[in-house]
C-alpha cells in the first residue's frame, strides 16, 4: 500500500470519526437541553393553565370539550410539518371527569399519575406529560407533548449537520488526496532522482530544499553512495592495475616465442620456449592469486567459522608446496603441534600457504624453510622461517600493499602474496608480523 | 646499434634482449632507475628502450633526469598503461616513441631504427655510400644488385660507419657499439670484421685513417 493511500485512508477515517463523534455529542447535548427547555415549557403551561382556571378567567364546560372530541384529536407528528399544535392541554376535574381538552389533545386521558412528568402512551403515540392538579378550584391539568415531535425537532438538528457533510466529505476526500500529494512531493522527487541515476552516477544528492524528515534519509543514502563509489573505484583501479600486471608477461611471452620463431639457432630456441614455460607458471600463478585476492575481499568477516586444525592445514600446504619447493631445491620443515581455533578455514588455508609459498620462492636454492604451529593462550601461532634476505624494516609496510615488488627481488613475483595474507589475517581477526631472531627471517600468524 | 634495455620482467627483457640482438642490434639490460641512470652516465647509446613502471620508480622519472642532463638519446617507451592520457604524459617527458604491452617484437626493432634515424637528421631507411646499399631492417647489404650476407658484427660495424659517413670511428668507439657489458671483446676482432667487410665490399670502401680508426667515404 503506498505511503499516499495509507495517508489518504487515516486521514480520511480520522476526519469521519471525528465528525461523527462531534454530531454524536452535539445529538445528545441537543437532545438533553432540549428535553430541559420543553419539559420547562410543559410546566410553565401547565401553571398558566391551572391558574387561568383558577381565576375563572376561562370556564370550562362539558359542552365545549364535546366539540373538540368530536373533530378528533390532530396527530402533531404526521400531519404538522412545523412545531405547530405540539402541546396537548387535558383539565380534568378531581372526579375524573374531562372538563376541556385543547384541539391537539386525545379524548383519552394522557395520564393517570397524580402530579409531575411522566411519559405515556396513548394510542400507540408516546407523549410526555406533566400533571399539575389544583386542589382549591378541584380540577386536574395535563399538558402533554407528543415525543414523536420532540424527536424530529432533535432529528432535524442533526440532519442539519449530516446532510451538508454529506456534500462536504467527498470535497473533504479530494483536498486531503491531493494535500497528500502535495506533501509527499519531495519524497516523488528523491525517488525519481534515484530512479533516473544510471550505475555509474554516484555522486551524493544535495539537502537543499529537502524537508527535515528526508534529511537523515538523505545523508544515509549519501554515506551508502560514498561507500560505493569508493568501493568501485578500488575495485576499478584493481581491475586496471590487474590488467597491466598481465600486460607484462604477455609481452614477455608474445617476445620470446617470436625470438624462438625467428632464431635458427636451436639453443636460443630451447632458452627461449624454457622462458616462455616459467612465465606461464608465474602468470597462472598470479591468475590464481588474483582469484584468491578476490575470494578474500569477498569474505565477510567472521563468517564460516568452524573448527580448525592449523597443525594439519599446515602440513597440507606443505604438502601441496611440495613440487614448488622441489624444483627450488628447498626442504621444508615442519613441526607442528596440535592447535585447533574457531576460524574460516578458506581464508586461514590462503594466508599459510602464501607464507610458506612466498619463503619457499625467496629461500636460497638448497636451503630449509622452517614450518611451526602452536596453541599459545588460546591462539594458534604459525611461524615460517627461511634463510633468504628478508624484507627490509623500511620496506615490511609496502609489502603488503599489492602488486608491490621489492626493487632488491630477484624473484619474478605477482606482487599479490603478502597482500593476500594481510586481507586473510584482518578478516580472521588475527594479527601478522615479521622478525628476524639470529639468521634466519620470520614470517608469523596469530589467530 | 647499441641500445639500453629498461626492464624489470625478467622474461620480457630476456627476450627484448635476445629478439632485438637478432635483428641486429646492442643490447645491454638493466631492471631499475638507477641501475639505468649510471648505465646512461658512463656509455653512449643510440637509443633507449624503457618500461615506464620500474621496481624503484617510473620511466618517466627517468626520462625527466636523462632530458635534464641535455641527453638527447632517442626513447622508446613501452608500457602496459595505453590509455591516450598515458601517451601523451609520456611523449610530453620526452619520449620519442610510445609502445604499448604486448608489442611485436619486428615493430619495437622498426621504431628504434627510426628514432634512431630521425635523431641522426636522416628520413630514408636505406643507407648508401659509394655503390653500397645498406637496408637495417633486412640486415643486408647490396653492391651491383648482388646480395651481400653479413654476419651481426659486421652490419654492426658497417652500420655504424655507414649512418655518420666521412667520421672516423675509432677501434673502442666500434667495440661499445658492437659488445654489451656482458661480453668479453677479443683484442684483434675489429680488425677481423673490418677485414672481411673490405673482402666483401671492396678493398677501398672502408678508408684506415692511421693512428685513429676507420671511415666510410661521404660521397656516393
Amino acid at each position: 500500500m503506498s505511503i499516499r493511500a495509507r495517508l489518504f485512508t487515516v486521514l480520511l477515517l480520522m476526519t469521519g470519526v471525528v465528525w461523527l463523534s462531534a454530531c454524536i455529542w452535539i445529538y445528545t447535548s441537543t437532545r438533553d437541553r432540549l428535553e430541559r427547555v420543553l419539559d420547562a415549557r410543559l410546566l410553565e403551561s401547565a401553571k398558566m393553565v391551572g391558574s387561568l382556571v383558577a381565576d375563572r378567567t376561562i370556564s370550562v364546560g362539558l359542552g365545549r370539550g364535546n366539540m373538540a372530541a368530536e373533530r378528533g384529536p390532530v396527530d402533531p407528528g404526521e400531519t404538522s410539518p412545523s412545531y405547530e399544535r405540539q402541546l396537548a392541554c387535558q383539565i380534568w376535574s378531581v372526579s375524573g371527569r374531562l372538563l376541556s381538552r385543547s384541539e391537539s389533545a386525545p379524548a383519552a386521558s394522557l395520564s393517570d399519575h397524580s402530579s409531575g412528568f411522566q411519559n405515556t402512551t396513548i394510542d400507540g403515540a408516546s407523549w410526555r406529560v406533566y400533571a399539575l392538579v389544583k386542589p382549591e378550584t378541584g380540577v386536574r391539568v395535563l399538558v402533554g407533548d407528543s415525543v414523536k415531535v420532540r424527536k424530529r425537532l432533535v432529528d432535524d438538528v442533526i440532519k442539519g449537520l449530516l446532510y451538508p457533510a454529506g456534500f462536504i466529505m467527498p470535497l473533504m476526500a479530494g483536498l486531503i488526496w491531493l494535500s497528500v500529494a502535495k506533501g509527499l512531493e519531495p519524497l516523488q522527487r528523491l525517488a525519481k532522482g534515484l530512479a533516473a541515476r544510471n550505475p555509474t552516477q554516484l555522486h551524493p544528492f544535495t539537502g537543499d530544499g529537502t524537508p527535515s524528515e528526508l534529511r537523515p534519509m538523505i545523508r544515509a543514502l549519501n554515506s551508502l553512495l560514498a561507500r560505493v563509489h569508493s568501493s568501485r573505484e578500488r575495485e576499478r583501479e584493481f581491475t586496471t592495475y590487474a590488467a597491466h600486471e598481465l600486460k607484462t608477461p604477455l609481452a614477455g611471452l608474445k617476445t620470446q616465442a617470436q625470438v624462438a620463431m625467428r632464431s635458427t639457432d636451436p639453443e636460443i630456441q630451447r632458452q627461449a620456449l624454457k622462458r616462455i614455460e616459467q612465465s606461464v607458471d608465474r602468470t597462472s600463478r598470479m591468475a590464481r592469486q588474483l582469484i584468491d585476492l578476490a575470494s578474500v575481499d569477498a569474505a565477510d568477516r567472521g563468517e564460516q567459522s568452524g573448527q580448525v586444525d592449523v597443525a594439519a592445514l599446515l602440513l597440507d600446504v606443505v604438502h601441496e608446496l611440495e613440487h614448488l619447493s622441489r624444483s627450488r631445491d628447498v626442504e621444508i620443515v615442519c613441526a607442528a603441534k596440535p592447535a585447533v581455533t574457531s576460524a574460516d578455514a578458506s581464508l586461514l588455508r590462503l594466508a599459510i600457504r602464501n607464507v610458506v609459498e612466498n619463503a619457499v620462492q625467496y629461500a636460497p636454492c638448497g636451503s630449509v624453510v622452517e614450518c611451526s604451529a602452536e596453541a599459545v593462550d588460546g591462539m594458534v601461532n604459525v611461524v615460517v622461517s627461511n634463510e633468504g634476505p628478508g624484507i627490509a624494516p623500511e620496506e615490511q609496510e609496502k609489502v603488503v600493499e599489492r602488486f608491490y615488488r621489492s626493487p632488491r627481488s630477484s624473484v619474478g613475483g605477482s606482487g599479490l602474496g603478502l597482500s593476500i595474507v594481510r586481507m586473510s589475517v584482518d578478516r580472521l581477526g588475527g594479527k601478522f608480523g615479521f622478525s628476524r631472531p639470529g639468521a634466519r627471517f620470520e614470517v608469523w600468524l596469530r589467530v | 646499434m647499441r641500445l639500453l634495455v629498461v626492464e624489470d620482467d625478467d622474461v620480457l627483457l630476456d627476450g627484448l634482449k635476445v629478439g632485438l640482438e637478432l635483428a641486429g642490434f646492442t643490447v645491454d639490460t638493466v631492471t631499475t632507475v638507477a641501475d639505468a641512470r649510471s648505465a646512461l652516465e658512463h656509455a653512449r647509446f643510440d637509443a633507449v628502450v624503457l618500461d615506464v613502471m620500474l621496481p624503484d620508480g617510473t620511466g618517466l622519472d627517468l626520462l625527466q633526469h636523462v632530458r635534464g642532463r641535455r641527453d638527447r638519446v632517442p626513447v622508446l617507451l613501452l608500457t602496459a598503461k595505453d590509455a591516450t592520457t598515458d601517451k601523451i604524459s609520456g611523449l610530453d617527458a620526452g619520449a620519442d616513441d610510445y609502445l604499448g604491452k604486448p608489442f611485436d617484437l619486428d615493430e619495437v626493432a622498426a621504431r628504434l631504427r627510426a628514432i634512431i634515424r630521425r635523431g641522426e637528421g636522416r628520413s630514408e631507411g636505406v643507407l648508401q655510400s659509394q655503390g653500397v646499399t645498406l637496408d637495417p631492417a633486412r640486415m643486408e647489404a647490396r653492391k651491383d644488385d648482388c646480395v651481400i650476407p653479413l654476419s651481426r658484427r659486421e652490419f654492426a660495424i658497417i652500420n655504424a660507419l655507414m649512418q655518420n659517413p666521412g667520421m672516423i670511428f675509432s677501434k673502442s668507439v666500434l667495440e661499445e657499439k658492437l659488445y654489451g657489458w656482458q661480453e668479453d671483446v677479443e683484442s684483434n676482432t675489429i680488425e677481423v670484421h673490418v677485414h672481411k667487410l673490405r673482402a666483401k665490399l671492396g678493398s677501398n670502401f672502408i678508408e684506415t685513417v692511421r693512428g685513429v680508426g676507420y671511415r666510410v667515404g661521404r660521397a656516393g
